[in-house]
């Protein structure tokens, strides 16, 4: 029973990274209705980021401050330069450049950074009194840090009036124009949102899984899976999509398949919700009268 | 100074490389209702989009209250103060009532007076009101139509451009929105530009019209001189 538990709450731990990494796809998803396949290496190469600015000597939390920050201005500068060209291309041509940009992601960081697996530091010192026998305290941080996001970003989005923007940019972008919203804008904001979200989850799974060029490759997979098992167009259903991911991949992996296939629950909770419910189990059907 | 609110001059439009609109010219005075009728086709719905720089490429002079419009973004137009009532309503589905209204004053700084004029809104259409948290999408039409003005009017607009506003509603309602545009018009002051295809509504409410055929001013005149002329009566009218 106590293994039970412990894995289930190891499963909450994980899953809160995955939701922090769904939250970031869904961040774009909303916008845009592309899903960012490089979002992973994205967060991959802000932890090494981190991770050298840790090494230049910055105290843990300034780097993950000034982390945070500088992967929003790169999420936004992606968008500029990159994706607002592409915004009249067919689907096919966006699928390919988000591909372009992860592998370039992966080299660029396996160039700068080497190919060695690092340590990467856990804010949360390993006695800290919210551990226990059942949870780390880096778990207990993981989870803790991700419900930060959650409710920053939710307070963001429902009680401001550039949050109340973005959500009209994302749902009806000419309308938004009429009344004022520079759509643009609100677009580059979403990235560098995107970007600066899947910097937290790539620096609190670091402890975890150790940090080289390869770290976020199953992560994005997960997260995808939860944002796709909460409803890829519901921020609160990504994030408890990733958080079921995070828990079944635990337990199905440990009692089910073996650690070996654990990624394959991924693949299949891919393919059973796009089957049987493509909208997601919070995924919001819009209602239109006509 | 120029008494005309709006003053548009050899305005020419197109959608790619498909010319609407060949060389407009129209003022509208400030304070008036000024009606654009025409035909399925003829470019009314057009003319709006080039006011505002909306997906059409245009080539004219353009004079709002005495700045040019033209090759100005179409954020920047609506915070210059026109408010505009879009072809389809442009109704924010996923979004409820109250927050497709707040948009509407989105970029004000003046936040009490915004709550101001959202109670104004609720004061000219207390049926938004009884739906201020539901989800626009569940509107009916004539609601969501209350709801694009009354997003337009949170702007403190001086103009309104309105784009067929009676399209596919029940008679009752058109007659109650007319009537609502009609106060507005007097007791906010805000001008309007009423594009419609029922010809005898607008002229109703206008004291000014132009006639639209095929991207060329045909007729203009006060809204008598156009509903008396012959061609008029015969085509829009069904007289």
């Amino acid at each position: 029973m106590d293994a039970f538990l412990h894995q289930l709450l190891a499963g909450l731990s994980t899953g809160g990274i995955y939701a922090s990494v769904a939250l970031a796809l869904v961040m774009i998803y909303q916008a845009t209705h592309h899903i960012n396949f490089a979002q992973g290496e994205m967060a991959m190469f802000s932890t090494f980021i981190a991770w050298m600015l840790i090494q230049a000597g910055f105290p843990y939390w300034a780097a993950f401050g000034l982390t945070v920050a500088i992967s929003f201005v790169m999420g936004a500068a992606l968008e500029v330069t990159v994706i607002r060209p592409m915004r009249n291309a067919p689907v096919l041509s966006v699928v390919v450049v988000f591909i372009g940009m992860m592998v370039i992601f992966h080299s660029l960081a396996g160039w700068l950074f080497g190919y060695t697996i690092k340590q990467f530091p856990s804010p949360f010192s390993p006695d800290a009194w919210y551990g226990g026998s059942l949870m780390s305290p880096h778990e207990v941080g993981a989870i803790f840090v991700t419900l930060v996001v959650v409710g920053l970003l939710f307070s963001f989005f429902r009680f401001t009036s550039v949050g109340l923007a973005m959500r009209a940019a994302a749902q009806n972008p000419e309308s938004s124009r009429l009344v004022g919203i520079n759509v643009n804008r609100m677009l580059m904001l979403g990235w560098g949102l995107a970007g600066a979200i899947g910097a937290v989850g790539g620096m609190m799974v670091a402890p975890v899984v150790f940090l080289d060029p390869h770290m976020m490759m199953g992560v994005l997979l997960y997260a995808f899976a939860g944002a796709l098992v909460g409803g890829i167009d519901n921020p609160v259903g990504a994030v408890i999509g990733g958080f079921i991911v995070g828990i079944l991949e635990n337990l199905v992996g440990t009692y089910v398949v073996g650690t070996e296939l654990k990624l394959s629950v991924a693949l299949i909770l891919i393919i059973g919700v796009l089957i049987v419910r493509p909208a997601g189990l919070f995924g919001k059907v819009i209602v239109t009268r006509v | 100074m120029n008494e005309n609110l709006l003053e548009v001059k050899g305005l020419h439009a197109a959608y790619g490389p498909s010319a609407v609109l060949h060389g407009i010219d129209l003022s509208l005075k400030q304070g008036s209702v000024t009606a654009l009728l025409g035909a399925n086709g003829a470019g009314k719905t057009t003319t709006l989009r080039a006011l505002c720089q909306m997906m059409v490429t245009t080539r004219g002079e353009i004079t709002f209250a005495g700045q040019r419009v033209d090759g100005r973004s179409t954020e920047r137009i609506a915070g210059m103060g026109i408010g505009h009532v879009p072809d389809g309503r442009g109704t924010f589905l996923g979004l409820t009532t109250e927050e497709n209204l707040r948009l509407g004053a989105y970029g004000r700084k003046d936040k009490g007076a915004v709550a101001e004029d959202m109670d104004l809104v609720y004061s000219y259409f207390p049926r938004l009101k009884e739906r201020s948290a539901q989800q626009a999408g569940t509107l009916s039409g004539g609601e969501q139509q209350m709801l694009a003005i009354g997003r337009a009017l949170m702007s403190r607009p001086r103009l309104l451009l309105l784009d067929e506003p009676s399209f596919g509603l029940a008679p009752l309602i058109v007659q109650d929105i007319f009537s609502i545009m009609r106060r507005i018009n007097k007791e906010e002051k805000v001008s309007i530009l009423l594009v419609e295809q029922n010809a005898e509504l607008a002229l109703d409410l206008a004291d000014s019209a132009y006639l639209i055929e095929t991207g060329r001013i045909v007729l203009s005149g006060s809204a008598d001189e156009i509903r008396g002329n012959d061609a008029v009566r015969r085509v829009y009218l069904g007289e």
